[in-house]
């Protein structure tokens, strides 16, 4: 009995321990072991970016030159005044808008440049006095009298970061410099809008956040048209030769790619690289058939057909296969002898000047006729043709210029902005289209890292590898130190910045290693489970059970022992 | 009376207006559609799943898709193509280089021009989401990249062996539709897409599209849940089904498409009713931001570009000034230059005819006979595109077979591979075929 008794207690004690070591030991090393490793995120940080509030600051500067100011207005200057300007773009984003102005007259080296005969003369002249630094914005002010700038005109923009404003006629605009204030400020505003950036821009660089409805097709088509940031462009120029029988084409594209497209590049290397290649197609044919126009004894291309036209080409373009950045096609065709000359027509069924036309985020194609090269006569096939590639350059610089987001917006009335000739890319262009990229490449990458902080909360078995949450948190850095420079108004630092920080937070979000691991459905789960545990698990609970029966029969006895 | 002849004046009136009025909004309407759809271009990502030589229609539902996307304008470097096997160039394909989808061998859609960017055992799940997700090792190349923006229409298209909530990728894995579904849905939280239409045609498909979650998706299913997509019609002489009833009459649908084409998306939803299909085709549209009766059939199925007019050039007035030096001297050196002989052509001919020569004078007639015979066969044999490729894959699988005791011995190798140089060294395209064996793997 004795025996039976103590076997009976060591069978117990076995069964609890046995569950005891299976609950201490078992179930935290069990889920120690099946949880997917992840790193640990600023999460806390990058909630707060979610919200974004941006500040965007200018410096401008107003220099008045002599016969702007009242006396009395002239006691006052200079002086400082700062603007500020809330914008609610939705729940998550606001902006604000903060000009700096500072007033102050013009000294004597102004003054002189400000005397030169034509505007575009004192622009050069007046650039060299001042050195605007990125961003920034400097306007003059001349009296109503002056004779600088053409009739009709009120504002003059140049090639750099200056403008010249006509101010009103002093009687108008009143003695006190309240009045004067009022009288300019809304001008001045103008001025700024258009030449660093306006509310409309911002919101539709935020658009990869705020998908905003449009306002009007233009700015719709504008959207459009750019390509999105990014770290790299490849631009590919192609020459199409259907015709290589009657046509020896010889175009110096090294050249006039160094003379002409470089400089833009050049100018535009802090928001991007770029890569230059060209190409020559020969028997490429556009898959449309141009009709022939008696009335102009030409053949034409109406502006329906054009759509089809790029498809068939594209397939034979071709692109590096190394890199992922998207590709800016630019393509010279030279129409065949059969369907020479060949001319678009736009909606209206009016020729286009440039003979080209593009397509967004694509590229562009110009028609190139050469017939008019050779006469009728006998000139022996093929004729060699030199293109001119100062014309085809204009062109392509123009789409160049629209695919990459300089705004072809037409400047208010009374504006008179200088056409930006060789350098490609008149100053204050750079500075809006950093003004965009900024916030862009700010908007893109906060969205970026908060959808992946989301993205890992819901699916619960990604692994998070620690070279996932050391980009993460550099993101976070870059974000918050190109948000602090576009409020002190640093604009080439904020794009460095900001740069950055889209670099690392593409490669965090798109680290091969974060795959999501095979999906269970839970029913799955427990089928691989239970035949594991289930056996291990029942003599025990049966044992657990049994001890606790016994014991509450004992605690019976005992209770009907004690009455 | 006076009065209700005016009211009936004014109803006509009214009417007339109202008449006028529509028409003038349809001309806006479609003057409209030019941006009503908000993508500038178009992918397209098709995937079969299925491996096997009786799985012969899944490819041949694969390529026609291919082929129709192709002619209604997408390119070859905006096509993401998976094919799991190869039935081409299968051994038991009796016509080799060859995919046929209808019977009677009516339509060859293999052709010349098919650019497949995963094939064989590439196709895998893991690979599949990648694409998807964007998350490619960096030496993935760029036809293998799915690259598009927020201004991208996408088409999905899967087939192969499906089941309630699964799709079976090369018999050993398969892909869930909750898995797929946050694929979507990491593809919408980075913007890789604007809308993107998902086909599939495989038994209870539409259980594959129950989960989805993201906005602007538009799926389409060859049948329901419990429900078989059955196959359309077998070949005899090929000996296996050719396509799938819902790819059949998809491809018969997207015959009448051309590339501006205004056919409404209503009318793909009505493809392949049940007296067609013996299946319940099913669709999806409950995510989709747009009216289906507003969207184009080629707005997914197309690639038709917008355009605009180059209204403004830049006057360049200076003359284009010279290369700087270095870059001029560079190219001075710049030489013709050659191919190297990659093989010695007429070298190995004549070594072979020796050879053969000196068989003949061992095994007299026999060998002869035997040589006649396969200088015939050459003369009917399929184009070289695949012969070159099997003896390759043979070659190969000699090389690799472990368990095989033919060919332990070097020499059975090289008499094996000097056979298969023999037989198609009469073949117009040596060169290519030859080169195609000596490439390494």
């Amino acid at each position: 009995m004795a025996t039976a008794e103590v076997e009976r207690k060591r069978g117990q004690l076995a069964a609890l321990s046995i569950a005891v070591v299976v609950v201490l030991v078992g179930v935290p090393l069990w889920w120690r072991t099946t949880e997917t490793y992840r790193a640990w995120l600023p999460v806390n940080q990058i909630n707060e970016l979610a919200e974004l509030q941006l500040q965007l600051s200018v410096d401008v500067e107003v220099v008045f030159s002599r016969g702007t100011l009242t006396p009395e207005q002239q006691k006052k200057v200079p002086f400082t005044r700062t603007q500020e300007e809330a914008q609610k773009v939705d729940d998550d984003t606001t902006l604000r808008y903060r000009y700096e102005s500072k007033y102050r007259t013009a000294n004597i080296m102004e003054e002189d440049a400000l005397k030169q005969p034509t505007a575009a003369e004192a622009d050069l002249s007046l650039h060299t006095l001042s050195a605007s630094p990125c961003g920034s914005v400097v306007v003059y002010v001349i009296p109503e009298t002056s004779v600088l700038l053409p009739q009709g005109v009120d504002v003059y923009i140049g090639h750099r970061r200056t403008a010249v404003l006509r101010m009103g006629a002093p009687m108008s605009v009143g003695k006190n410099h309240k009045q004067l204030l009022a009288h300019l400020e809304p001008r001045i505003t103008q001025v700024v809008q258009v030449m660093s950036f306006s509310h409309t821009d911002i919101t539709a660089a935020l658009s990869d956040r705020v998908r905003l409805s449009p306002g009007s097709k233009e700015s719709l088509a504008d959207s459009m048209r750019s390509f999105k940031s990014s770290p790299g462009y490849e631009i590919t120029f192609s020459l199409l030769n259907p015709d290589p029988k009657s046509h020896r084409l010889d175009w110096d594209i090294e050249g006039a790619v160094h003379s002409y497209i470089q400089p833009l590049l050049t100018k535009l290397a802090p928001l991007a690289n770029f890569s230059i290649d060209s190409q020559i197609l020969y028997y490429a044919m556009l898959g449309v058939n141009p009709r022939f126009d008696s009335s102009l004894e030409a053949y034409t291309l109406n502006a329906d057909s054009l759509a089809h036209v790029i498809n068939p080409v594209e397939a034979r373009l071709g692109s590096n296969a190394a890199s992922s950045n998207p590709v800016l096609n630019f393509l010279l065709y030279v129409p065949d002898a059969h369907h020479s000359p060949l001319y678009i027509h736009d909606h209206q069924k009016q020729p286009v000047a440039s003979n080209a036309f593009h397509s967004p985020r694509w590229g562009g194609i110009m028609v190139y006729n050469v017939n008019d090269l050779y006469g009728r006569g006998e000139t022996p096939l093929p004729v060699n043709i030199n293109i001119n590639m100062e014309k085809v350059m204009g062109v392509f610089l123009a789409q160049l210029r629209l695919m990459l987001g300089v705004q072809s917006s037409p400047a208010p009335p009374g504006f008179l902005v200088e056409p930006c000739g060789g350098a490609g890319l008149a100053d204050w262009e750079l500075d809006r289209l950093m003004w965009s990229r900024t916030v862009e490449n700010v908007a893109t990458a906060t969205t970026t890292i908060t959808s992946l902080a989301q993205l890992l909360d819901q699916i619960g078995n990604i692994v998070i590898n620690d070279n996932i949450a050391s980009q993460v948190s550099s993101t976070v850095t870059s974000l918050q130190l190109a948000v602090a420079e576009l409020e002190a108004g640093n604009l080439g630092f904020a794009l460095q910045y900001s740069k950055e920080a889209i670099l690392a937070s593409e490669r965090a979000f798109f680290d091969p290693s974060l795959l999501h691991l095979l999906y269970f459905p839970d029913d799955q789960k427990f089928a691989i489970y239970i035949p594991l545990f289930l056996p291990m698990c029942v003599p025990i609970l049966l044992s657990l059970i049994k001890i606790a029966s016994e014991a509450r029969q004992r605690r019976k006895l005992k209770q009907s022992k004690k009455d | 009376m006076a009065r209700h002849c005016t009211v009936k004046i004014f109803v006509l009136l009214s009417l007339f207006n109202l008449s006028f009025l529509v028409s003038t909004n349809n001309i806006e309407d479609k003057a409209g559609q030019f941006f009503n759809s908000g993508h500038t271009n178009n992918w397209a990502v098709l995937v079969c799943t299925s491996r096997f030589w009786f799985n012969y229609r899944h490819v041949a539902n694969t390529l026609s898709v291919y082929r129709s996307v192709k002619r209604l304008g997408i390119p070859d470097s905006r096509i993401v193509l998976m094919l799991a096997d190869d039935m081409a160039c299968n051994h038991r394909n009796p016509k080799p280089a060859t995919v046929f989808s209808h019977k009677n061998m009516e339509l060859n859609v293999y052709g010349d021009d098919v650019e497949v960017d995963y094939r064989g055992y590439e196709v895998t799940v893991e690979n599949f989401l990648r694409v998807l997700t964007g998350r490619l090792p960096a030496s993935t190349p760029r036809s293998k990249r799915l690259l598009s923006d927020d201004r991208s229409n996408i088409l999905i298209y899967l087939t192969g062996h499906g089941g309630n909530g699964f799709l079976k990728f090369q018999d050993s894995e398969e892909i869930s539709n909750v898995e797929l579904a946050d694929a979507f849905e990491q593809m919408w939280q980075k913007r890789r897409y604007n809308e993107l239409l998902f086909i599939i045609d495989t038994c209870q498909g539409a259980s594959m599209y129950e989960r989805f979650y993201s906005p602007n998706l538009m799926a389409l299913a060859s049948s329901q849940v419990g429900e078989d997509s059955l196959s359309h019609q077998p070949d005899l002489a090929i000996g296996v089904h050719l396509m799938d009833r819902y790819t059949f009459y998809l491809l018969e649908f997207l015959e009448d498409i051309h590339p501006s084409s205004t056919t409404n998306m209503n009318q793909l939803f009505k493809v392949c009713p049940k007296s067609q299909c013996v299946s319940t085709p099913g669709h999806r549209t409950d995510l989709f931001l747009r009216d289906p009766g507003r969207v184009l059939i080629t707005d997914f199925f197309g690639s038709v570009r917008k355009v605009e007019i180059t209204m403004e050039t830049i006057n360049l007035s200076s003359p284009m000034e010279p290369l700087p030096e270095r870059i001029l001297s560079e190219d001075r050196q710049r030489e013709t230059q050659y191919y190297v002989d990659q093989l010695p052509v007429s070298g190995i001919i004549h070594q072979v005819n020796t050879r053969t020569h000196a068989r003949t004078r061992t095994h007299a007639r026999t060998r002869t006979h035997a040589r006649t015979r396969t200088r015939t066969r050459t003369h009917t044999h399929p184009p070289p595109h695949c012969s070159g490729t099997r003896s390759y894959y043979k070659v190969h699988q000699l090389r690799h077979s472990a368990d095989s005791d033919l060919h332990t011995s070097p020499l059975s190798f090289s008499l094996e591979k000097f056979f298969h140089l023999r037989t198609f060294l009469k073949s117009p395209t040596l060169a290519l075929v030859l080169k195609q064996q000596k490439e390494p793997h």
